[in-house]
């Protein structure tokens, strides 16, 4: 009997925790279901807010002031703003947008690293964003600049790492990056020394003291020397 | 490239400063602007609403009529502005596509008023941005529905034309509408398989008692009778099947369809049976064939439109039916393991296994209740009616939502496939639009060689080479060009490319050319010898394409006039072709090209038979010699 009544008791204890066990399941796959039928939300995670878009909205000084520091007239400065407000309504042209931008103009190959060293020369604060002000400013100098001015900007836009040198691995960059702005199809066909050629004639030209960077004045007096450079800063003279 | 950006494009011109030091080349001379004039309002008045806008801003799309100098037929003298008697509604939303670059379909606009409005201004629909572009696809769908139903209503009395006997076969079997004798067939064979049906049906019906044994089926009492209806509509549906693979037009899909699989399987069990009557061990599965009878219900599909509409849905439900079986599945693994536990300990208990708990849950779930199978224990009583209020919502719950599924999956089919089909259409729009910007660029190149050869030659033949492109345009060619010069590369077209690739791995000897074609006297301003360098290429006939195709139609004159041997056409020869042959060839050519002006549009692809002569690229001051046998041809 004794022997019997554990087991037996054991038999209904077993039955009890199974039914317990039983009911405790049902429940939660019931639950389970439910909510995986989307009718109950069991789920722990906060509802992502929504990136609020940082709108920005920057407006530029007055027309007045934009005059009088850049060459340019008002009705240009006019229809200058007019473009720009209608690319980046927000008054602001980031990184991305400028890339956009410029790689309308060149279909046919990768326009987004030369793009991405113009804006680094456009961007002179560093801040991340141009704004109209730096915009038209860097204009007035490639467009209505003096020689000097227009060379030191290219200097500028050289010198990725701003610490006033050009040396070989930066020009190849840049280099690199106008070619890849060529595209695949090109005729002679493009080869893969073709830019590192390039920027040693360069370097022969440029690097007067061999010293395998090229400094402001180097690059100043070697392209003063060069008269197809100093015809072809002329080129744009009256893009406005 | 978008309107909109046009207006940065003095920015990227002040951008090409920063290639001039890295350039070896001088830089082509920048395109003037002639017509300098300051940016002017300009006044539309569209049927009384006047709109106002700059003048370049209309400038941005050159081919459209608000664009190009055709709205001067439009200019009012009197009240110095252009008159438009069109609707002024559309108008704002064709006006707002020269703001800003996209174009969008009002919905309360009547699609075809709107079509009509934009063939008129030139716009092509094809540009609608994509924000209204499924909106516009699909009213301009449902429009043309609108319309073939209309044609197909009067067309339907009008006499087909006389199509081959199979071919009538077929369509009488599609639609029964088109002759009488085909309705009658329809109706015979719909007639039959009824019939059929019916027969199946009442062979098991018991039919009074045979005197001396037990109550037979009237399969077997009037066998004879039964045999013989069998046989007739099996030899109706045999006739039918064969008669539709005659006339199917391809035999192969017809077989393979499911019509023609459901009425095998309905007229295979007679015949197994005909062959197999005798054998004892096989008379079983015999029987069991006769089940598959049953499946000449299907056939009625053919008849009945519904049937196969209701075929379709279920097909394309399949995953909400799944997902139905698959929960209500585990719904009843679940219920059937607890109440087997919960009845194990009473005695006598019908739940003897899990799956024999299986039938009680299903028939509680579905709150049938057959009452065969009842819990005892209390706690098999509770799960029971856990088991039975869960089963309520789990059918009756997903039953709505899989009958509005189906409405909404359907719609939704729909509507992903058009998107797919419109996702292909818009990345070929912007794939087309990129090249053609590129394509543009090239062209113009070549019209720009061609105008420059002309003026080199102070002939001023009819005109201008080609459509005058816009200021902006030139601007970003000259953009494109000082790149080329910086760079001291090409741009070139992709088959150019290709062919050029394989050239290069055919031949090796452009050195050799160089210096016997360099005593050319020089010809252009351009650098970098690129002329010549494009002439070391020509024995090998390694010319860009575009120049290739724009010079073919000058080819087939030239060649006509020419005094040359035949020249062989087979780019290999003419690799392996001497020198000297080939450069009297280019000296003629040369002065045929300079004369006969053609721009030709570049996606041509090369013909085999009439690839040219070698032609220069541009003209040659030592012209004289062999003018005289030379064809003048305008071909503008």
């Amino acid at each position: 009997m004794v022997r019997q009544r554990p087991g037996r008791m054991w038999a209904e204890g077993e039955s009890e925790g199974l039914q317990t066990l039983g009911i405790v399941v049902v429940l939660c796959s019931s639950l389970k279901l439910l909510h995986y039928l989307g009718l109950i939300d069991l789920s722990d995670d906060k509802i992502e807010d929504e990136l609020e878009m940082t709108m920005v909205c920057h407006r530029p000084e007055g027309l007045e002031q934009l005059e009088a520091q850049t060459n340019f007239t008002k009705r240009e400065l006019q229809v200058l703003y007019r473009g720009f407000k209608n690319e980046c309504p927000s008054g602001v042209v980031n990184e991305e947008t400028f890339k956009q931008i410029y790689a309308q103009f060149f279909p046919h190959g990768d326009a987004s690293m030369y793009a991405h060293y113009l804006f680094h020369a456009f961007d002179t604060t560093q801040t991340g964003s141009v704004k109209f002000e730096d915009f038209v400013t860097a204009l007035s100098i490639l467009l209505r600049g003096t020689v000097h001015e227009k060379l030191r900007w290219t200097f500028n836009l050289y010198d990725i790492n701003k610490d006033g040198y050009i040396n070989k691995e930066e020009m190849m960059d840049i280099v690199k990056a106008i070619y890849d702005m060529m595209g695949k199809y090109t005729y002679p066909v493009l080869k893969e020394d073709t830019p590192r050629q390039h920027v040693d004639v360069f370097f022969q030209k440029m690097d007067k003291n061999k010293d395998g960077i090229v400094t402001l004045d180097e690059f100043l007096e070697s392209c003063q020397e060069d008269d197809n450079i100093m015809r072809s800063l002329q080129l744009f003279q009256n893009v406005m | 490239m978008a309107a909109g950006v046009a207006a940065w494009l003095p920015f990227a011109r002040a951008a090409a400063i920063g290639w001039m030091p890295v350039a070896n080349c001088p830089m082509p001379l920048a395109p003037a602007d002639k017509n300098k004039r300051q940016d002017e309002l300009i006044v539309l008045n569209v049927s009384g609403r006047r709109f106002q806008t700059w003048r370049t801003t209309l400038e941005r799309y050159p081919d459209t009529l608000l664009g190009s100098t055709e709205k001067e037929f439009f200019f009012n003298e009197d009240t110095k502005e252009y008159f438009f008697d069109r609707d002024p509604e559309v108008f704002r939303c064709v006006l707002n596509f020269y703001r800003t670059g996209k174009l969008h379909y009002p919905r309360y606009e009547c699609i075809s008023a709107y079509d009509d409005e934009l063939a008129f201004y030139g716009i092509l629909p094809e540009i609608i941005g994509d924000c209204c572009y499924e909106e516009y696809k699909d009213r301009k769908r449902e429009n043309a529905e609108r319309l073939m139903d209309d044609n197909d209503s009067e067309n339907n009395q009008e006499s087909m034309p006389s199509l081959s006997f199979r071919q009538t076969m077929w369509r009488a079997f599609e639609n029964p509408h088109t002759s009488t004798l085909a309705l009658v067939f329809y109706y015979v064979t719909g007639f039959f398989i009824a019939v059929s049906v019916i027969t199946n049906v009442v062979e098991t019906v018991p039919c009074g008692t045979v005197p001396g044994s037990k109550e037979l089926p009237c399969g077997e009492r009037y066998s004879v009778a039964f045999f013989c209806l069998d046989t007739a509509c099996v030899m109706i549906f045999t006739v039918e099947y064969l008669l539709r693979l005659f006339a199917a037009p391809s035999r192969y899909r017809f077989i393979r369809s499911v019509m023609s699989i459901i009425d095998v399987v309905a007229i295979m069990p007679y015949y197994i049976g005909l062959v197999m009557t005798n054998n004892e061990d096989v008379s079983g599965a015999f029987v069991t064939l006769r089940v598959f009878r049953v499946f000449r219900i299907f056939k009625f599909s053919r008849h009945s439109q519904g049937l196969r509409i209701l075929g379709y849905t279920l097909k394309s439900c399949a995953s909400e039916l799944g997902f139905l079986l698959f929960s209500l599945t585990m719904a009843i693994i679940i219920f059937a393991t607890v109440m087997f536990y919960a009845e194990k300990g009473s005695s006598a208990s019908k739940f003897t296994s899990i799956p024999a708990s299986f039938w009680y849950t299903i028939v509680t779930m579905t709150t049938l209740g057959y009452g065969d199978m009842v819990p005892k224990t209390i706690a098999g009583k509770i799960f029971g009616s856990i088991c039975s209020l869960s089963g309520v919502l789990v059918i009756a719950l997903p039953v709505p939502v899989i009958v509005s599924n189906f409405s909404r999956i359907y719609h939704q089919n729909q509507r992903a496939d058009k998107r797919r089909a419109q996702k292909k259409a818009r990345l070929a729009r912007i794939r087309v639009a990129k090249t053609g910007s590129s394509n543009a660029y090239l062209h113009s190149k070549r019209n720009g060689l061609l105008t420059e050869a002309m003026e080199l030659m102070g002939t001023p033949e009819e005109g201008h080479v080609g459509k005058s492109t816009s200021l902006a345009e030139s601007q970003h060619h000259h953009l494109l060009h000082c790149l080329e010069k910086t760079t001291n590369h090409e741009f070139i077209d992709e088959q150019m490319f290709e062919q050029n690739c394989m050239e290069s791995s055919m031949q090796n000897y452009p050195s050799t050319r160089s210096p016997s074609l360099s005593s050319h006297p020089g010809l252009t301003t351009t650098c970098c010898s690129r002329r010549s360098k494009k002439t070391t290429h020509l024995p090998n006939s390694n010319l860009p394409a575009t120049r290739l195709r724009s010079m073919q139609e000058l080819s087939t004159i030239h060649i006509q006039g020419s005094e040359q041997p035949s020249l062989t056409t087979s780019r290999s020869s003419l690799n392996l072709k001497a020198d000297d042959g080939l450069r009297p060839n280019c000296k003629t050519s040369q002065i045929t090209t300079a004369i006969i002006s053609i721009p030709t549009p570049p996606a041509r692809s090369p013909e085999g038979e009439s690839r040219p002569p070698p032609a220069s690229p541009g003209p040659n001051t030592n012209i004289p010699s062999v003018a005289s046998n030379v064809v003048k041809v305008s071909a503008l």
